[in-house]
């Protein structure tokens, strides 16, 4: 494993192309664009304000950086570095900006959740969708792109229209059963749309692209409902995670539960594999102490090692009582992913926040419970294998995969505190983020 | 009549155990509770002890005189025949034992009602507590439900405000347009698909709803195709293990003759599941096709099940004594049996194992190296034959060449024994004729002297070398050495023997000689001189 320096980067932006070759990274209003390999700067643009969102386009060919205080978007081309173009939304105002998913146009959703304008970098028209839902997913696209399905709401109902991306016409409009629709996801298949209430009715919605109503399933009545939502790659499972520590799995055929796995605070199960982090103390020759501490050796000092121990079950995992009178509750399970070949489901329970639960989904069973030291800022699965990373918030990075599990540290003086990763579209390579920097890791093709 | 006090007996203090404790965590509000009379109703083991604890034979009219006092305070008429008399009057005693009895009946049965009613009572408690949790929570979600309902419809007013908000908010947007361009763009880009923008009309919406059609039946087309494959890849082996369980049942021409109703329908179905094994099965996905399938697997899996209980049945039956000796094997038999078989299988696997060995042996090598294998073998055998045979021949020899000194040996003894008696005979004659010629003159004719002298010499040569012979003979003949010797002793015996023997002497000297030469042989052939012995044996050999 093989670690670049540490750069620099404002906001969490740092994405690779989707072709992966090149890696676009923001500081302050300074778009930064890398070879994903060298990381050498191929490109440096400046823009208007401190960037708050990138965007690459399908065809690795533009980038968008969309400046939310001042509404303006602004697209870099990587071919012709003289080309720009600027669109400002004036007093629209702009809290949202992305790519449709030909490359060619973007859709800017204005202040308040007003209209989404459609804007084209080939003609000169413009397309407005009104009344766009002001929720988390509001605007899905299918896989292969050619489908756009945007969540609206009129007259305090919801409603789902399915537009052609080709020519973004209206193909289908639709009123949902929901009370307040939260979200939005198409199956990978680009067929079935999964639309889900808010977190006070527990409620699944499953349409078919010609908006006929395929099936709905409700768990339960009264207690918060759904906090998170994934589709298997394959298309034949949804898992729906939510707020009473359980994640139910739907299957395409029927449309039914097949499936309900617990995450109790208490492992009791022989044949789960549990995963604990423990500090290893450094050790260090006291010969080699001097006054005033070098720099390696101070942060030798200070940082800790860690590795990974296999606890014997039933182990009890750390615990959070969640409080019962704040929104939002830090309670179910809030972070969902399937792997990219479908065998295992990755979910994080919050009030267990340490612990990444690893179930193996063609026995439906849990596999691997990886308990950490600190909470579990995000994982993210290898788009190729079955390879898990996650990252706590420390400078060390963890890679699961069913052959074992290793610790990295990333090396470098300072802190290093990763918040957020992102594969290569190849597998070979992570982005490690944190507040201020990132870092590429580099993996050889027989680790792990 | 008179006061119910709680009875305690004096001296009684071991028997409170037996008082049943009415215990009531509750009080229930019956008149009789704390006025009840606790009766103890003593076990029937310390019965005995319960009687004689109270009155023993010491103190019986002190017993007597306590309990009429209690009777009557109790009401009952005094068991004493007078006032003041010690006599007891029987007839009263009998009566008040009588009431007592009836006494302990009543409460008896009351105690019985009151646990009834207490039971009653507990059940109605639980079950009024599980009511209203019940109720409860029901009140609860009703309560949530209203505020839920009234939270919803303030949402919808505050949305609803909100949403005149927007509007106007939008309006004003929209006026307030600004007359620059709100997209700058250098220049426009190609579409990335190369072609160029089509104009909506109606026959692009056409298009659109086609290819959506498309697109979904392909994907219900495609997952058609799994679902076919999943299913006919179950029909497999479904038939399979049909096959399986039918092989399993014992043969199906006994049941019908059982259970007639059931053999009728059974051969049908019979008929018809030969039918469907032999159609092609993937082809037939109708549903009498698909309920004849799941039906008949049905029914074998119960035959199956069946058969495996009874089975079972048979062998608990068998393990449990074994009543039913015509079905069942008695045990002894059976271990016997499973003994001999046990042996017998051992046998066979030791046999089986030698076998293979020696067809490894024999299958390992190729064909030439079997013959050379054998070849070799045969050279072995033939070269130790020759080895043999040369070994017999050699003792042959020996044996040959001790039978001729043996021979030899017993020529010249012959001879040696010709010329001792001659030589005896001539020392006798000569005895007798120098005794006799002592007599007659002393005139010895020299040349008979001569001759004498010279015989005498000849047999003092003789008899020296006679005795020197021995020695001699035993020298040059080496094999049997104890016949040598035997004749050396024969030898000299016979020579020490001479001077004192006679002529009859000579006779027993020569049968001695004889004897002694058979002994000789005798000891000669006895003494089983291993090689000779051997080489007589070798002779024998085929």
């Amino acid at each position: 494993m093989n670690f670049s320096e540490l750069f620099k980067l404002s906001g969490l932006l740092g994405r690779f192309s989707p072709d992966g070759k090149c890696l676009a990274s923001c500081v302050q209003h300074r778009l930064v664009v890398r070879d994903a390999s060298s990381l050498q700067i191929l490109h440096l643009y400046s823009c208007m304000d401190q960037i708050q969102y990138i965007e690459w386009s399908s065809d690795s060919q533009f980038i968008l950086c969309a400046m939310y205080k001042r509404g303006i978007v602004q697209v870099w081309s990587l071919e012709q570095s003289e080309w720009y173009c600027k669109i400002d939304e004036g007093s629209a105002g702009l809290v949202a900006s992305c790519w449709s998913p030909d490359g060619r146009h973007i859709l800017n959703t204005t202040e308040f959740h007003l209209r989404i304008t459609v804007w084209s970098l080939c003609t000169k028209s413009v397309s407005y969708i009104k009344y766009p839902k002001a929720c988390q997913q509001g605007v899905a696209f299918t896989k292969d792109g050619r489908y756009m399905a945007v969540a609206e709401r009129r007259d305090c109902k919801d409603f789902i229209s399915i537009f052609v991306c080709r020519n973004w016409q209206l193909l289908r409009h639709f009123d949902t059963e929901t009370q307040d629709l939260f979200g939005i996801e198409w199956a990978p298949n680009g067929c079935v749309l999964a639309a889900w209430d808010t977190c006070l009715e527990y409620k699944v919605l499953l349409y078919s692209l010609d908006g006929r109503l395929l099936s709905s399933y409700r768990a339960y009545e009264w207690p918060l409902g759904i906090k998170s939502i994934a589709w298997s790659p394959s298309s034949q499972f949804l898992a729906i995670g939510s707020f009473d520590e359980k994640v139910r799995i739907l299957n395409h055929v029927t449309w039914k539960k097949i499936t309900e796995l617990e995450h109790p605070a208490v492992i009791t199960s022989k044949k789960t594999i549990v995963y604990k982090e423990v500090e290893k103390s450094p050790t260090l020759g006291t010969e080699r102490l001097s006054f005033p501490p070098t720099r390696a050796l101070a942060s030798s000092l200070f940082s800790t090692q860690s590795k990974y121990d296999i606890c014997q079950v039933p182990v009890s995992l750390h615990y959070i009582k969640p409080v019962a009178d704040k929104a939002n509750p830090k309670v179910g399970v809030g972070m969902l992913a399937f792997s990219a070949d479908n065998c295992f489901l990755a979910t994080k329970n919050d009030n267990i926040p340490n612990a990444v639960w690893i179930w193996d989904i063609r026995k439906l069973k849990l596999a691997v419970v990886l308990e950490q030291l600190y909470t579990i800022q995000c994982f993210q699965w290898d788009p190729c294998q079955p390879r898990l990373a996650v990252c706590t918030g420390s400078s060390r990075v963890y890679l699961w995969s069913p052959a074992g599990c290793v610790v990295v540290k990333v090396p470098g003086e300072g802190d290093f505190q990763i918040v957020s990763l992102s594969w290569h579209s190849s597998g070979d390579s992570m982005l490690l983020l944190s507040k201020d920097h990132f870092c590429v890791c580099y993996l050889e093709r027989e680790e792990v | 009549m008179g006061d119910w006090r709680t009875v305690t007996v004096p001296l009684l203090s071991s028997d409170s155990k037996n008082i049943f404790p009415y215990t009531s965590e509750r009080k229930s509000p019956t008149s009789m509770s704390s006025e009840v009379l606790r009766l103890s109703l003593p076990s029937s083991k310390s019965m005995h002890s319960f009687f004689s604890a109270f009155c023993t034979e010491e103190n019986i009219e002190q017993s007597i005189s306590y309990i009429d006092r209690e009777l009557t305070t109790m009401g009952f008429p005094s068991i004493y025949a007078e006032s003041k008399g010690k006599e007891l009057d029987l007839v009263s005693m009998v009566n008040c034992m009588n009431e007592l009895l009836v006494l302990q009946h009543k409460n008896l049965r009351a105690q019985e009602e009151i646990e009834v009613q207490h039971l009653k009572l507990g059940s109605d408690m639980d079950h009024l507590q599980n009511c209203y949790s019940k109720l409860k929570v029901q009140k609860l979600q009703n309560v949530i439900s209203s505020r839920a309902t009234q939270y919803n419809h303030d949402m919808k007013r505050k949305e609803r405000e909100y949403n005149k908000l927007k509007e106007r908010l939008h309006q004003l947007v929209m006026n307030k347009k600004d007359k620059k361009l709100a997209m700058e763009v250098l220049n426009y880009v190609g579409r990335a698909d190369g072609k160029r923008g089509a104009w909506r009309t109606d026959k692009t919406e056409a298009r659109n709803e086609e290819e959506m059609y498309k697109v979904l039946l392909s994907d219900y087309e495609q997952r058609q195709k799994q679902l076919l494959l999943e299913n006919s890849e179950l029909k497999k082996v479904l038939q399979q293990m049909k096959k399986d369980i039918i092989s399993l049942l014992p043969p199906q021409k006994q049941k019908p003759k059982e259970r007639s109703e059931d053999g009728l329908v059974l051969s049908d179905q019979e008929e018809d599941i030969g039918e469907l094994n032999k159609e092609n099965m993937w082809e037939l996905s109708c549903e009498t096709v698909r309920e004849q399938l799941t039906n008949s697997i049905r029914k074998q899996w119960r035959m199956l099940k069946n058969h495996v209980e009874k089975l079972d049945n048979q062998v608990s039956r068998g393990h449990s004594g074994a009543l039913n000796e015509k079905d069942v094997i008695s045990r002894e038999d059976h271990e016997l049996e499973t003994g001999k078989l046990e042996l017998e299988i051992q046998q066979c696997k030791e046999m089986i194992r030698t076998q293979q060995q020696l067809l490894q042996q024999q299958l390992t090598c190729d064909d030439d190296t079997t013959l050379l294998l054998q070849d070799c073998y045969l050279l072995e055998e033939r070269e130790r034959l020759q080895e043999e045979w040369r070994l017999f021949r050699e003792q042959k020899k020996n044996f040959e060449k001790e039978r001729k000194s043996f021979t030899e040996a017993a020529i010249r003894l012959g001879l040696e024994r010709k010329a001792f008696e001659e030589d005896r005979g001539a020392w006798l004659k000569h005895q007798f004729l120098t005794m006799t010629a002592d007599c007659k003159s002393e005139n010895a004719t020299t040349p008979s002297a001569f001759l004498r002298s010279s015989d005498t010499d000849l047999r003092l040569v003789r008899s020296s070398s006679q005795q020197k012979r021995p020695p001699s003979v035993l020298s040059t003949t080496a094999s049997p050495e104890p016949c040598q010797i035997s004749q050396y002793i024969t030898q000299n015996s016979v020579a020490s023997e001479k001077p004192a023997a006679d002529y009859l002497p000579n006779l027993w000297v020569e049968s001695d000689d004889k004897e002694e030469t058979e002994e000789c042989t005798k000891t000669w052939e006895d003494s089983g001189l291993d090689t000779l012995c051997r080489n007589l044996h070798m002779e024998q050999l085929p």
